[in-house]
């Protein structure tokens, strides 16, 4: 049987992890390489980085981040931040990345999803969408989440699993920060209703918040960071509390 | 010397990583004579089943694959590699693949089923082989396609795994070998299973 999927978020800055963690046994816990090898030993079954620098001299050192896991870690792992064009796709998956994420740009540029899938294969891009309750249904924000686009995230991420994207990811921006659960709403509307896999992001507070949004939420994997980074949740004793509540895991 | 070949598709870096890892000595190459002179051939591969085909032919190297294998050169396909060994492709058409295992490449039909399949499946036994030693029952290998082989016959099935059917995980018809996960990818039962491939490789030059 398939697993659901428990994804590590690294966010980095000039090769750094930013959100200091506190784990002991690592010398360096803001190094990028050394955490994606700790999570993997950990049981971690996918890792997502996330660029957040902003000038073009540190997305080279990013990119070396990306290439030196690669050599490192044998376990898949996305890079999303800052990809607006196929020769950024280009260059993160010639460094070993196995995916990319993309957010804004998709969002300006839908055509970018339809290039790049038909250029790399579906199976390698992920759209992330960045979803806010706005009255009675959530809308698509841009730029970080500052920019309301007005468009309806559910048929967004209809249009998206359309052009070609071979995966979702659902970054809920009420759920973000606050750690009482993952937008189990959310999750369920779009994952009952495409027919790519769904990656619930945000929320993410005690293990019953992972239960709740693989069995109600109907999510495929699901994202975390702060609970991992600081060592709220391990990984292996989460995966062990969804297999006893029968959510299949690779133990 | 272990040739990967380069077709212009896909993540060649992380094969390549992978058994650089586990100590093997491994060149990437689109370069026919390199074929004709390295002990072993991987074909790995990440894109669509007619673009590979094409530069393939285009590059000269399917007539190249289908030499060595016939004078008993190991092959191991991967992914999208694993679906060119096979017969014919319906994917976004009608492709002919290389013709080293019979069967055809399908698209999954089960509308309840997420496509691609995404994540980390288990393997089970289908039949004893070296390319499976050390591999317990229901390890997990990860797993990224939308099509997957429908082989004619099943005993060339060492491995399936279950995904709405029994979706062929490793297949093996004498020297040709088929991954449809990323062996690179799975973690320590993927890095057996390249160990697994080295051996089947340095046996057979003993045996030349």
């Amino acid at each position: 049987m398939i697993t659901k999927r428990i994804i590590p978020c690294l966010d980095v800055d000039k090769g750094r992890v930013v959100k200091g963690t506190k784990f002991e046994v690592l010398k360096d816990v803001s190094d990028p390489v050394e955490l994606a090898k700790f999570y993997s030993s950990s049981g971690a079954d996918e890792l997502v980085f996330y660029d957040i620098t902003a000038s073009n001299e540190a997305r080279n050192i990013f990119l070396q981040v990306v290439e030196k896991t690669a050599y490192e870690v044998y376990i898949p792992f996305t890079v999303g931040g800052g990809i607006r064009s196929i020769d950024d796709i280009k260059k993160v998956l010639r460094a070993g990345a196995d995916k990319v994420s993309l957010n804004s740009a998709a969002v300006n540029n839908a055509s970018l999803i339809t290039e790049a899938a038909l250029k790399f294969g579906n199976q390698c891009i992920v759209l992330s969408i960045d979803a806010k309750r706005v009255g009675q249904s959530w809308h698509v924000f841009i730029n970080g989440g500052r920019q309301d686009t007005g468009i309806d995230a559910v048929e967004w991420a209809f249009k998206a699993e359309t052009l070609g994207a071979g995966e979702l990811v659902l970054n809920s921006i009420d759920a973000d920060g606050v750690k009482s659960g993952y937008d189990i709403a959310l999750n369920k509307e779009i994952s009952e209703n495409v027919r790519i896999p769904v990656i619930a992001s945000g929320g993410a507070g005690k293990m019953e918040d992972f239960l709740d949004v693989f069995v109600c939420g109907k999510a495929d994997a699901a994202l975390a960071a702060s609970v991992f980074h600081f060592g709220e949740i391990d990984i292996r004793e989460l995966k062990n509390y969804l297999h006893l509540n029968k959510v299949n895991m690779r133990l | 010397m272990i040739a990967i070949i380069d077709y212009g598709a896909g993540n060649l870096n992380s094969v390549y990583k992978a058994l650089i890892k586990i100590g093997a000595e491994v060149m990437i190459t689109s370069d026919p004579i390199d074929i004709n002179t390295c002990s072993a051939i991987i074909l790995p591969g990440v894109g669509s089943f007619g673009a590979a085909i094409l530069k393939l032919k285009e590059l000269g190297l399917d007539i190249g694959i289908r030499e060595n294998v016939a004078k008993g050169k190991p092959l191991l396909g991967i992914c999208l590699g694993m679906q060119l060994l096979f017969d014919r492709s319906f994917e976004d058409g009608n492709w002919e693949g290389l013709g080293l295992i019979g069967g055809e490449i399908i698209k999954f039909s089960d509308p309840c089923l997420k496509v691609p399949h995404i994540g980390w499946n288990q393997l089970i036994l289908n039949r004893n082989d070296d390319i499976g030693l050390g591999i317990g029952q229901g390890e997990y290998a990860y797993f990224v396609h939308s099509y997957y082989a429908l082989p004619k016959e099943d005993d060339d099935v060492i491995f399936y795994t279950e995904y709405g059917i029994h979706v062929p995980a490793i297949v093996r018809k004498g020297v040709v070998i088929g991954m449809q996960f990323h062996p690179e990818k799975s973690s320590e039962t993927g890095i057996k299973l390249l160990e697994n491939f080295i051996e089947i490789v340095n046996k057979t030059e003993m045996n030349l």
